[in-house]
């Protein structure tokens, strides 16, 4: 059963990558005849004396003129042992895209330096990409030994050189080998002419080099791709392709950010083969014990191994745009995952020097192949582990809104700490010695739906009940902690953000906390009920569902007037969408009565 | 049971192709998948059943028809496109002609591959496709080595090879204008080999010309071509019978057959494993017009 095995090359235009590629496959019997036949005549043509192997693989006209690889190619060879697939890409600084490009899915990277001008910036440049993309193996090939007369010395220089640089990098799997690409020497076998050299030839390496482990098996993750739905065989499964970890049938799973859980019933490779065990990078198909709203961009993981969820996002990114540049306060279409959300660069750190790895942290933007630190803020909140961790959860893209076109790659390192030196003081007082058990009841709906009048009601009958209670309206909170945002989609969520954390330090306190807010989206309020859960704090979700007509007709505030007229835009149910909760714990509609009914309802729920 | 979490590397090609099969039917309104009957289009329709089991495939295919076809081909296609329970649509180079919107090359070398553009491109355009599935392999021609799983075309259809989207990890970017399309090769990073060695291990059936069989044949530059009704012999060409097979299936004037005896998926891998001569190197009159033929053809439109 032969493994698949992914690797990048990088090299300038001078290190002989490319006749070290073409020797790969010419020693390996993967080129045609009709391929060499060309590059033969194309030589000739030229007037070299021996077949330029390079030829093979610098494959578009604008290439070959300019005698330089511009894109990423790929190649393909393979032995009994393994199936390679070469992301060829080219050296220079101005080429950095193409490297990041070809280097994200690799498991080794195989970086050259000529022997005779030993490790120069761009060697170092290379090494320094493939540990930022996370590829666990290096190989450095010290190349054109035959011009240095096959010096063991040279080598040996070389080699304490760059493993000098490398101990600055995060490589787990470092190797050298000395070759000569030209004539062959440790490239399929052994040469004869460094009797010095006690490793192996280059192919005997990449045959056997260790990368099954190489895989996050622990930590379970399946972002939803697509929900495949067939009425004819009453079939609902959830396919995906798993992101990490090992899913068995029987395990008990938890769906993020709804946070519901369920166990899975079955797993399915493609056509419908049963599958016992998952694993990446499986395509399968999950279907799960319980009928729940899952949709593309939840996450299936266990409950007690779940991934960051949150809306700021530290990461490394890799800027690929020509004509535009990074700039805090831009924002960007994200996709992370399954999950497409839009994202607010809300810091830029520094630029990195690639050649020096110096920081410049007073940078105040990223061009096109600049490396920097960035902060960002996402609309709906992502499901995401450090890079590090795992590749699949921790990397995204950047698309930007207008040119359609893929500005940045992104590595996260970790959700955005609030200040890192603050810690959490913990108290001496433990909720069960409190008074009062509080919770959060929040009620969503659109403007003039009637939230505020049920909770006004609310707040009234709990407190004339001797229950602590305090309504948080959402007009109220604008005057105060507040004022500062606006109603952009931004803004609306941070608006909500901050009144949940209000709510939730509330209810810790043993309060019930009565939030009466629009909150138009649902990822912002599963946020919120992600907090509260994460507290142990119980979170009502009651659904204000008065029909937009209804709520225009009673128009209190003549928002709904102004809107229409123009005169205010982003306005929930005119121009700016409301999502509406999927699972509510209480829907109230205008037939329930009026606010003291529906008061009495949710009191009702809660003593219930 | 798997203990060492290994896959093998066709299971690691299949998924990887999966992937992008669910990828865009989730994020695109209406893709198609281009179907031609032959080889590398048999197994991307077989593997995009499998991405959808057990429900049917949520897009139609599309056959871009020259005319000059292999009744074998069409005969199999049919079949395919029923066992499948997907809509088939056609769209032809002889509508074309007769419309006067291309004109037939003419002379005895006449071929429809040129003129295949077009249609394909009014195809895409009268059903307002926006992605489309091809079968092209990486590992065919060095040009196709470089463009992306998603390629994008602007809306003549173009491929700009110098600025393509650069495409990292599995998140594809497929985001485009109305009126543009995508077009998706789930398919890569499978060389002429996997294709063979899956169509063993799936048993995938292919039209019967993919296998050693007799035939009349006749010599023209080189390449061994079937003798067919679309084909005019040139002076000094005679045909004769020779137990041959294709390695591709494509435009029957211009579709070259090697001398084989594989009669068996099983013989014809055997058979491709030692093989020293690219597919399209041995058996396409078309790609051997310049060194820079597929490319060229790539920038118009061409899969």
């Amino acid at each position: 059963m032969p493994q698949l095995l992914r690797l990048a090359t990088a090299g300038g235009v001078d290190d002989g990558k490319s006749t070290l590629i073409g020797r790969l496959l010419h020693d390996s019997k993967t080129i045609f005849e009709d391929q060499l036949a060309a590059v033969e005549r194309t030589s000739r043509e030229r007037g070299d004396d021996y077949p330029d192997l390079a030829l093979l693989t610098d494959g578009l006209c604008a290439e070959r003129e300019q005698g330089i690889t511009i894109d990423v190619a790929h190649r393909y060879f393979a032995t009994p042992k393994r199936k390679f697939i070469i992301a060829d890409t080219p050296g220079h600084v101005q080429y950095t895209r193409n490297m990041v490009t070809g280097a994200s899915n690799a498991d080794l990277a195989l970086v050259l330096v000529d022997a005779r001008k030993g490790v120069l910036e761009q060697s170092r440049r290379h090494a320094f990409l493939a540990s930022l993309l996370g590829i666990p193996h290096l190989v450095l090939c010290v190349n054109k030994m035959d011009l240095v007369g096959w010096s063991a010395e040279r080598f040996s220089e070389i080699r304490e050189e760059f493993s000098q640089f490398a101990m600055k990098l995060n490589v787990a799997d470092l190797t050298f080998v000395p070759v000569s690409a030209l004539h062959g020497d440790n490239i399929v076998h052994r040469s004869a002419s460094m009797p010095w050299y006690e490793g192996t030839s280059l192919l005997h390496h990449l045959e056997e080099v260790h990368i099954s482990s190489d895989r996050n098996l622990i930590d379970a993750r399946f972002p939803v791709q697509y929900v495949i739905r067939s009425q004819q065989h009453d079939f609902r499964g959830y396919a995906g392709t798993v992101a990490g970890g090992v899913f068995k049938p029987g395990d008990e799973i938890v769906v993020l950010p709804s946070g519901f859980t369920s166990s899975v019933r079955a797993i399915w490779g493609p056509g419908g083969e049963p599958i016992d065990e998952a694993f990446a990078p499986q395509a399968v198909t999950v279907q799960l014990a319980d009928e729940l709203d899952v949709s593309r961009g939840d996450l299936i993981c266990r409950p007690n191994n779940r991934p960051h969820l949150g809306t700021d996002v530290d990461a490394m990114i890799c800027w690929f745009a020509e004509h535009a540049a990074l700039r805090p306060g831009a924002r960007y279409t994200i996709r992370h995952t399954t999950r497409t959300t839009k994202a607010r660069v809300s810091a830029l750190d520094y630029r990195l020097d690639v050649r020096t790895l110096h920081r410049d942290e007073t940078t105040e933007t990223l061009s096109l192949n600049d490396i920097g630190r960035i902060r960002l803020r996402t609309q709906q909140p992502l499901l995401f582990d450090p890079y590090r961790r795992n590749r699949g959860t921790g990397s995204f893209i950047l698309i930007d809104e207008t040119t359609n076109d893929t500005v940045a790659a992104g590595m996260i390192t970790g959700p955005v700490l609030p200040a890192a030196q603050v810690v959490w003081q913990s108290t001496a007082v433990g909720r069960h010695e409190r008074a009062t058990r509080g919770l959060t009841v929040w009620l969503t709906g659109l403007s003039a739906s009637g939230k505020s009048a049920v909770a006004v009601e609310l707040e009234r009958r709990l407190v004339a009940a001797g229950r602590p209670a305090y309504l948080l309206d959402g007009d109220n909170v604008r005057h105060g902690l507040n004022a500062d945002l606006g109603f952009s989609a931004p803004d609306r969520t941070e608006n909500v953000r901050r009144l949940g954390e209000v709510a939730r330090l509330f209810a810790d306190a043993g309060v019930v906390a009565v939030v009466s807010l629009i909150s138009p989206y649902r990822a912002d309020r599963e946020l919120v009920r992600a907090t509260h859960q994460a507290a142990g704090l119980p979170f009502v979700e009651v659904f204000v569902d008065t029909p937009v007509e209804v709520c225009e007709a009673r128009d209190p505030k003549g928002m709904y007037a102004r809107a229409r007229a123009g005169e205010i835009t982003g306005f929930t149910g005119i121009d700016d969408p409301y999502e509406a909760p999927d699972t509510p714990d209480l829907v109230l509609r205008p037939a329930d009565g009026d606010p003291a009914a529906m008061a009495a309802k949710v009191l009702a729920l809660l003593e219930g | 049971m798997t203990t060492t979490y290994e896959l093998s590397h066709l299971r690691a090609l299949e998924a990887e192709a999966v992937h992008i099969f669910r990828e865009v039917a989730a994020t695109f309104e209406r893709p198609a998948l281009l179907f031609s009957g032959g080889k590398d289009s048999v197994v991307m329709l077989h593997v995009a059943g499998k991405a959808f089991w057990p429900a049917a495939l949520p897009f139609p295919v599309l056959h871009v028809d020259t005319g000059h076809n292999f009744d074998e081909v069409i005969e199999f296609r049919d079949r395919a496109v029923r066992r499948h329970g997907v809509r088939l649509v056609i769209g032809s180079v002889q509508d074309d002609i007769d419309a006067g919107r291309v004109v037939e090359e003419a002379g005895p070398r006449a071929s429809r591959n040129r003129l295949q553009t077009a249609t394909l491109l009014r195809s895409i355009q009268r059903h307002r496709f926006d992605a489309v599935f091809g079968g092209a392999r990486r590992d065919e021609e060095k040009a196709r080595a470089k463009e992306r799983v998603f390629s994008f075309g602007d809306e003549f259809g173009q491929w700009d090879p110098r600025n393509q989207r650069p495409e990292l990890w599995n998140l594809y970017n497929g985001r485009h204008r109305a009126g543009e399309h995508i077009r998706v090769f789930p398919l890569s990073n499978w060389t002429e080999l996997d294709i063979w060695q899956y169509i063993v291990d799936e048993e995938i059936e292919l039209p019967a010309i993919y296998y050693a069989h007799r035939r009349n044949v006749f010599q023209r530059d080189g390449m061994l071509l079937a003798h067919t009704r679309h084909v005019t012999l040139l002076e000094g060409e005679i045909p004769y019978q020779a137990t041959v097979r294709f390695r591709t299936v494509g435009d029957a004037t211009c579709t070259g057959c090697v001398e084989s005896s594989a009669a068996t998926p099983e013989a014809v891998v055997a058979e491709v494993a030692v093989t020293r001569v690219t597919e399209r190197g041995a058996t396409r009159a078309d790609d051997r017009i310049s060194e820079a033929g597929m490319e060229d053809r790539k920038k118009d439109g061409y899969f």
